[in-house]
């Protein structure tokens, strides 16, 4: 029986950090590639929610919804976003970081003026089963697996394939890149688009676990961009240990005495670790990885 | 460079008027006086055409415009969480008021609660010489972090002697402000507008004796080019440190006002949503400037209060998009681009004017 605890406490560990690494996964992408940091990253994720929610009216299948519609219907939208005002600001990053925060009180409000502030919810399409005596969600199962398999399949494009390569190579030195004939806007164009879709993702995905409600990107962006921050440069490597370490941290403060106190405790952490490592996780231990 | 005015290219005549500020190193321009003396004017008569409860709330968000005026503009610190100290000084007005009974000493410790609270991050800061965006990072999650506190004080456990912290409501039935140390004499309404007014003159009158003085040429020297000044010898860390001190002691004043105008303090002083307010007043009113941000302010405080009243668009969406159209096409803010505008417009048709005389004779 006291194994029992044991695997529980361990799966909603994993659970924990699947769901940071999950609504941290296209912030990374786009700050890692980019240096851009997208304030608008919550509110991204809240419209891959909404985007769910309104194809399940219209009688789209759920899975299809959330991991089909919601990444084209953001993706589509981070092209607009790039199109319109970020490629106007490269290599200004403190602009863009103010420019995607108006953009994230334009959404939210957008959103509140078409849904109302009343909190939506998209039903839970898994049951829970049981480990020994305890119950568990089924569908936290589905997030680890989602978050796993995204990160793997992000790891694997950036690794070993051309894409990734000309992709790391531009963010590297944008110059060179150009030189070889590659055009760094249209990189980074394609990056913030994909970027977008993984948040669309993240966000169809955790739907039915969060109440949506217009304001609700505020709760996201805080965790993404300090994981994201903690990180450092290297994508995956950077999501992956600042996820297993501040979801880490966020869960044992949480048992011990109350949620408020394991984000507070996270928040804390990051605070502390960004003032002894400025330059995030991967600085210092995974250098060079992708 | 030559006096007569007529041989020095239009390049020259923009470089002779600019250095003309920096010549007068410990004067404030006679201009400037002049400026507020028309805005004590302005603010004095306002209230013959304004309700003063919306005015004292206007003027609210002008001290903690010009907070941040200072020390973004001034300093060059963007801090993504101005209203971490904004809600500091409301809070603890608030806390301390309940238990003195009285609010002289209530200010004076609300005040130094957000200031020492600033002086305390920046220290971590700037003494960790952490980045620009890393700064933004650390002063926002420091908002959030107050944030989700003050939303889960509810309950008897939180209370800081008889003030109880009262979670998402908040705290409500404080004393307000009164005559210092006269308890039953409250200063509301009117009154409390014109100490409004008379903080904000002070606050401004302050922030630019400051600009013109060794310390204030230091801020200006760091913003500019931050290692030749450390290379000159002054404590960068320091300097950038007290002037962030200063600021969150003035958003502090500007959380006070507004504890004794709302009568009620609730965690949303410390939202998000605050913050990016007083960096679009600041954004819009021209950054580096301390009278834009103010003017901005009130501005952007009356256009939300009427867009609060009506019902076919939101708040947020206006000062979203607005905030994004000001950081793309008017970098240097609204009201010194319309100004600029006006000036040229003036210049132009003087230059046109003497082309005309020349032409003539």
């Amino acid at each position: 029986m006291s194994m029992d605890i044991v695997f529980v406490s361990l799966f909603e560990l994993a659970y924990t950090v699947a769901t940071l690494a999950l609504a941290s996964a296209g912030l990374a992408l786009i700050f890692g590639l980019m240096r851009v940091i997208n304030l608008a990253h919550g509110e991204f994720i809240v419209l891959g929610g909404y985007t769910t929610i309104v194809a399940l009216q219209l009688g789209c299948n759920i899975w299809l919804a959330m991991l089909i519609v919601a990444p084209i219907v953001v993706g589509l939208f981070g092209f607009l976003v790039e199109r319109l005002v970020i490629r106007w600001l490269y290599g200004r990053t403190v602009d863009t970081m103010l420019a995607t925060w108006g953009l994230s009180l334009a959404i939210s409000g957008a959103l509140s003026m078409i849904f109302g502030t009343t909190t939506s919810g998209v039903p839970n399409p898994i049951g829970s089963f049981s480990i020994g005596q305890y119950q568990v969600g089924g569908y936290s199962l589905f997030i680890i697996a989602v978050s796993t398999l995204l990160l793997v399949l992000l790891y694997l494009v950036l690794r070993f394939t051309r894409v990734g390569m000309i992709v790391r190579g531009a963010m590297q030195s944008a110059d060179v890149a150009a030189a070889l004939g590659h055009s760094p806007h249209r990189i980074y164009m394609v990056t913030f688009v994909v970027g977008s879709m993984v948040s669309g993702l993240a966000g169809g995905v955790l739907s039915p676990l969060v109440g949506l409600t217009p304001s609700a990107g505020g709760q996201f962006i805080a965790k993404a961009f300090i994981t994201v921050i903690t990180g450092g440069a290297s994508v995956v490597a950077g999501t992956v240990s600042a996820s297993v370490l501040l979801g880490t941290v966020a869960k044992v403060f949480e048992l011990l005495s109350s949620p408020v106190v394991g984000e507070m405790a996270l928040l804390i952490s990051a605070v502390i670790l960004l003032r002894v490592l400025p330059q995030g996780i991967t600085s210092r231990w995974f250098k060079g990885a992708s | 460079m030559t006096d007569s005015h007529g041989q020095l290219s239009p390049t020259q005549m923009r470089l002779q008027r600019r250095s003309k500020g920096t010549l007068h190193v410990d004067r404030i321009p006679v201009s400037w006086w002049w400026g507020f003396a028309a805005s004590l004017l302005a603010l004095a008569l306002a209230p013959l055409g304004i309700s003063e409860y919306n005015l004292t709330l206007l003027v609210t968000y002008a001290i903690l415009a010009l907070s941040l005026a200072f020390a973004w503009g001034v300093a060059g610190i963007l801090c993504f969480g101005q209203a971490a100290f904004y809600g500091l000084g409301a809070y603890s007005y608030a806390v301390v008021a309940i238990n003195m009974g009285d609010s002289t000493l209530a200010v004076v410790v609300a005040v130094l609660v957000a200031g020492c609270a600033a002086l305390a991050l920046g220290a971590m800061m700037f003494y960790g010489r952490i980045g620009d965006v890393y700064l933004g990072v650390i002063t926002l999650v420091a908002t959030l972090l107050l944030f989700k506190y003050a939303n889960s004080t509810a309950g008897e456990a939180y209370a800081i002697g008889t003030a109880r912290l009262g979670g998402f409501n908040g705290i409500p039935g404080f004393p307000v402000l009164n005559v210092p140390g006269w308890p039953e004499m409250p200063i509301t309404g009117l009154s409390l507008y014109f100490v409004g007014v008379a903080a904000l003159l002070l606050c401004w009158l302050m922030f630019r004796s400051l600009a013109v003085r060794p310390f204030g040429r230091l801020l200006a020297g760091i913003r500019e080019n931050e290692l030749r000044a450390e290379l000159s010898g002054h404590d960068v860390r320091l300097a950038k440190t007290l002037a962030f001190g200063l600021g969150g002691a003035v958003a502090g004043l500007a959380g006070v006002l507004y504890a004794c105008w709302a009568e009620i303090v609730t965690p949303e002083v410390f939202s998000l949503g605050v913050s990016a307010e007083i960096i679009i007043w600041v954004l819009v009113g021209g950054l580096g400037t301390l009278w834009g941000p103010m003017f901005g302010a009130m501005l952007l405080g009356a256009l939300k209060g009427f867009l609060g009243s009506q019902q076919w668009i939101d708040n947020g969406v206006v000062m979203g998009l607005l905030m994004v159209a000001v950081v793309l096409f008017l970098p240097s803010g609204l009201l010194p681009s319309v100004l600029r505008g006006f000036h040229h417009l003036r210049t132009g048709r003087q230059r046109r004017a003497m082309v005309e005389v020349k032409h003539e004779a």
